[in-house]
């Protein structure tokens, strides 16, 4: 039957297949761009979010999408496949925002054109009866409907308003105000359109690195990826052609409560930007939390700090070697730190050998330290006599195993394998050595700060913020303006009627937010009313009244 | 930065005496509910209606009629219900009076802002809540839903007293910022007016399911205002809070771009934030929308508030992101 009905429409005349083929294409573009459509579309998108705020995201959190998969080894890669660890990323996310806004723009570009049509237009006709309208009032006045006009275009100051003359010398006025808040709609509506797109060129030509950088002077150039311990390219970075600066963390300050608590951070900072990587100049700041330094294309940020142990190793030929590798804080509050300082025995160009004598010191590191009996904790955050307590592992670390080797970690195979072993465990304070069995000596001689900087770039985000505003605005003014329309009618005294008298009609429609609109047509109309008014109208329930009575 | 301990005592005393007068409060008005007569009832008693007068109050004559009433053997004093109901309306406020002397104590102890953890936030959101609702009561004659929002106010005002309690300390370098004026209080007052419109918008459901079917919620949604009134109300202060929440986000990002180096990165609390926004353009939009007007908009608006919670709570203290400060645990 199906077949049957397509088949008739094919061979009416006038129905050319590609008129069939448009028409269709017009009617889901019609539906696409109904409020309808956009409801659904905008109730989808706040489902789709609901993932990505209750899973972890790999672009926010990647070790917890890490510990998602060990916790839930069967969901987790099911989920993955879904994208539900890149909601904002995946293409169904995307599929839902593209077509909102396709919506978007259907619904807005007619709404211009339509504004625009009654921006130029005059205020509707007055309509024949005044009294069939929500809100109406009349009045008697002995002033002609000239004058009554006249007086009401005065009071209607800021309204758009339109005189007309009908038949036997009746006036009228139409009035209508709020156009603003269409204005502040389409504005609105528009800003958001730019607001996705100042979104997608951030994504596109923005990108954001961290690195760890010592504060004993050590130097971070903005020169290539590799300087980064991690690195989010935008789509179109690829790594080359960063902007250049350089920093150099000089030293770090760090204000405690007598809790521990963090109070404030300051990384005293020398850069150099522009042509100062030239004359080699450095300019000073004082970079805290809240307070990024901003070179003019990109931002360096002061994201936390923590300590790194300075160790020297002298081994038994009598060579030194003095490391002050970066320990990560295990615990915030009292900065109670851990991680692996690596060595290489020195004058071992082969390889077996060498894999029998790398050191790794590891273990804790206490700013404050406090004992008990002989295990190590911290009391505060900041140094006090520090101390270690460490572990000393000989034999092969594992740096050519191929698999990734954590600053912070020794590889535990390694030791499993037993090629790596524990040769001495000691606490240690500032000063104090440890001589291992071989006649080598390991000296702890001090703690380091170090700060994590985080380098950002986004072109665009100055755009972002342009549209949030126009954003803003344009609520503001679409939620907060109410249009409004009023129309004055005078009909002159019947010229028959020795005691006739003009009769002032008044009429108010609200096009939007109804309810508000009785108590100020009232007010409105008391105004409206020309001098030289008589008693009310004998109406036995004045019709204002009654508008206002409908209202409260 | 030391912290002024005499002050902070205060302060929580000032809470304490604002839970209690809260709890009171509610109860007056619960009382009012019970003291209320149906308006059937009422129709039978012409003398009531008469006495209290004219088309306005027909819907709820028990309204108190200026003068008082001066029907034959009706004595010049208003119903008990609606003596009740006033008494709980001063209650609220000498409540909010505390609260916010509560709030004012508490920064002067700290030298700071009084929204820098979980429980200063809460405390802060119930004020603005309660804030917004005598407000709105001055303009709109919904007495009536006292209960449905102060019950939710008293609850988070207890649980943040209790379990979400936090000492009075400085804030953390992070949160060392003058935006935290700025984009906190936002939050603040847009959520605790979305809370009145929320609780808003549950009445009007009680009410209009109560209206297709009498004999559900029998004696709530028969003391309901009508369902014009609650849809306002709640249309209202969402209309008001939706501009307040966009710029609690926008101040939100701005701030996010100075201490995290992005504006946006989908924290979880961003995320929520997104989605109750969303939820909340969606509200606005659906009750300009035929065939979604009505008890669909109230569901939204439900939904919208329920979002707003599950940010506060959820985001706060289950998942983990960059916006715990809770400061509990």
């Amino acid at each position: 039957m199906a077949e049957e009905s397509k088949a008739r429409e094919e061979t009416r005349p006038g129905r050319a297949p590609h008129r069939v083929v448009l028409a269709t294409l017009r009617n889901y573009w019609r539906g696409l761009t109904t409020m309808r459509t956009a409801l659904v579309l905008l109730f989808l998108l706040a489902l789709a979010s609901v993932p990505g705020a209750l899973l972890p995201q790999r672009s926010v959190a990647p070790e917890l999408v890490v510990d998602y998969y060990n916790d839930n080894p069967r969901l987790a890669p099911l989920l993955d496949r879904l994208s539900m660890f890149d909601v904002f990323g995946s293409v169904w996310f995307a599929a839902i925002y593209v077509l909102l806004f396709t919506s978007l723009v259907g619904c807005v570009v007619p709404r211009c054109a339509e504004f625009v049509r009654q921006l130029r237009a005059r205020p509707v006709l007055t309509p024949r009866n005044l009294d069939r309208l929500p809100h109406h009032h009349r009045v008697e006045t002995d002033v002609s409907p000239e004058e009554a006009v006249a007086h009401a275009r005065t009071v209607l100051r800021g309204w758009r308003v339109a005189e007309r003359e009908e038949d036997q010398g009746v006036r009228t006025l139409s009035a209508e105000r709020g156009y603003l808040r269409e204005a502040g709609n389409l504005v609105f509506h528009t800003a958001m359109l730019g607001l996705l797109v100042a979104f997608a060129l951030g994504e596109l030509f923005g990108y954001e690195g961290q690195t760890i950088v010592r504060a004993d002077g050590q130097e971070f150039c903005n020169s290539g990826i590799y300087n980064y311990d991690s690195f989010n390219a935008g789509i179109s970075v690829d790594g080359t052609n960063l902007n250049p600066f350089c920093v150099r963390v000089d030293g770090f300050r760090a204000e405690h409560l007598p809790t521990g608590q963090a109070l404030q951070y300051h990384a005293d900072l020398s850069y150099q930007v522009g042509d100062a990587l030239e004359t080699g100049e450095w300019s000073e700041h004082e970079l805290q939390v809240n307070h990024p330094l901003r070179t003019g294309t990109d931002r360096v940020y002061l994201l936390g700090h923590g300590y790194a142990p300075r160790f020297t190793v002298t081994f038994p030929n009598g060579e030194e070697r003095v490391k002050n590798t970066q320990w990560r804080p295990v615990e915030l509050q009292t900065m109670l730190s851990e991680g692996a300082t690596k060595f290489d025995p020195p004058g071992t160009p082969d390889e077996e050998e060498r894999h029998r004598g790398q050191l790794a010191i590891t273990g804790l590191l206490a700013p404050t330290p406090a004992y008990d009996g002989t295990l190590l904790t911290s009391r505060f955050p900041a140094l006090n006599e520090p101390a270690v307590a460490v572990d000393v592992l000989r034999g092969n670390l594992g740096n050519d195993s191929g698999r990734g080797q954590s600053i912070f970690e020794i590889d535990q195979e390694m030791v499993d394998a037993g090629l790596l072993e524990r040769v001495a465990r000691e606490n240690l304070s500032v000063g104090e050595e440890l001589e291992l069995d071989d006649g080598t000596v390991i000296r702890f001689d001090g703690v380091d700060d170090w700060v994590s900087l985080q380098v950002s770039h986004d072109p665009a985000q100055i755009w972002v913020l342009v549209a949030s505003i126009a954003v803003l605005l344009g609520l503001s003014l679409s939620l907060g303006i109410k249009r409004r329309r009023v129309w004055v009618r005078a009909t002159p005294a019947d010229p028959d009627d020795p005691g006739g008298r003009t009769v002032v009609r008044i009429g108010g429609l609200a096009r939007t937010d109804q309810a508000g609109y009785g108590e100020e047509f009232t007010r409105l109309a008391a105004e409206l009313e020309p001098a030289g008014r008589s008693e009310p109208p004998a109406d036995p329930e004045p019709a204002s009244a009654r508008a206002h009575g409908k209202d409260t | 930065m030391p912290v002024n301990e005499t002050l902070s005592v205060y302060s929580d005393l000032c809470y304490a005496a604002a839970l209690a007068v809260f709890m009171l409060g509610l109860l007056l008005h619960a009382a009012e509910y019970g003291f209320t007569r149906k308006p059937k009832q009422r129709a039978a008693t012409p003398a009531a209606g008469v006495a209290a007068g004219g088309v306005a109050t027909l819907d709820r004559p028990e309204e108190d009629s200026p003068g008082g009433a001066v029907g034959p053997g009706v004595r010049d004093r208003r119903p008990l219900a609606a003596r009740l109901g006033r008494m709980g309306v001063a209650l609220t406020v000498l409540a909010a009076v505390l609260q916010l002397a509560s709030l004012v104590l508490r920064g002067l102890a700290t030298s700071r802002i009084p929204w820098g953890n979980m429980y200063e936030y809460i405390a802060a959101l119930c004020l603005a809540a309660v804030v917004a609702w005598l407000v709105v009561l001055r303009r709109h004659p919904v007495r009536e839903i006292a209960v449905f929002v102060l019950l939710p106010v008293v609850i988070l005002y207890f649980v943040a007293g209790t379990f979400l309690y936090a000492e009075a300390a400085p804030l953390v370098p992070s949160l060392r910022s003058y935006w935290i004026i700025i984009h906190v209080s936002a939050a603040i007052v847009g959520s605790g007016i979305l809370l009145v419109s929320g609780m808003g918008a549950v009445a009007y459901l009680i009410k209009s399911a109560h209206e297709r079917r009498p004999e559900r919620f029998r004696n709530l949604g028969a003391k309901l205002p009508d369902l014009v009134a609650l849809d306002r109300l709640a249309y209202r202060t969402a209309v008001f809070a939706f501009p307040i929440l966009t710029f609690g986000i926008i101040c939100g990002a701005i701030w996010a771009e100075a201490a995290w180096g992005r504006f946006w990165g989908w924290d979880p609390k961003e995320t929520v934030a997104f989605i109750s926004w969303v939820v909340y353009a969606g509200y606005l939009h659906a009750r300009a929308t035929t065939g979604w007007r009505g008890v669909p908009a109230a569901w939204i608006n439900v939904i919208g508030f329920a979002t707003v919670v599950f940010n506060l709570f959820f985001v706060n203290l289950v998942v983990a992101g960059l916006h715990s400060y809770a400061g509990v645990g």
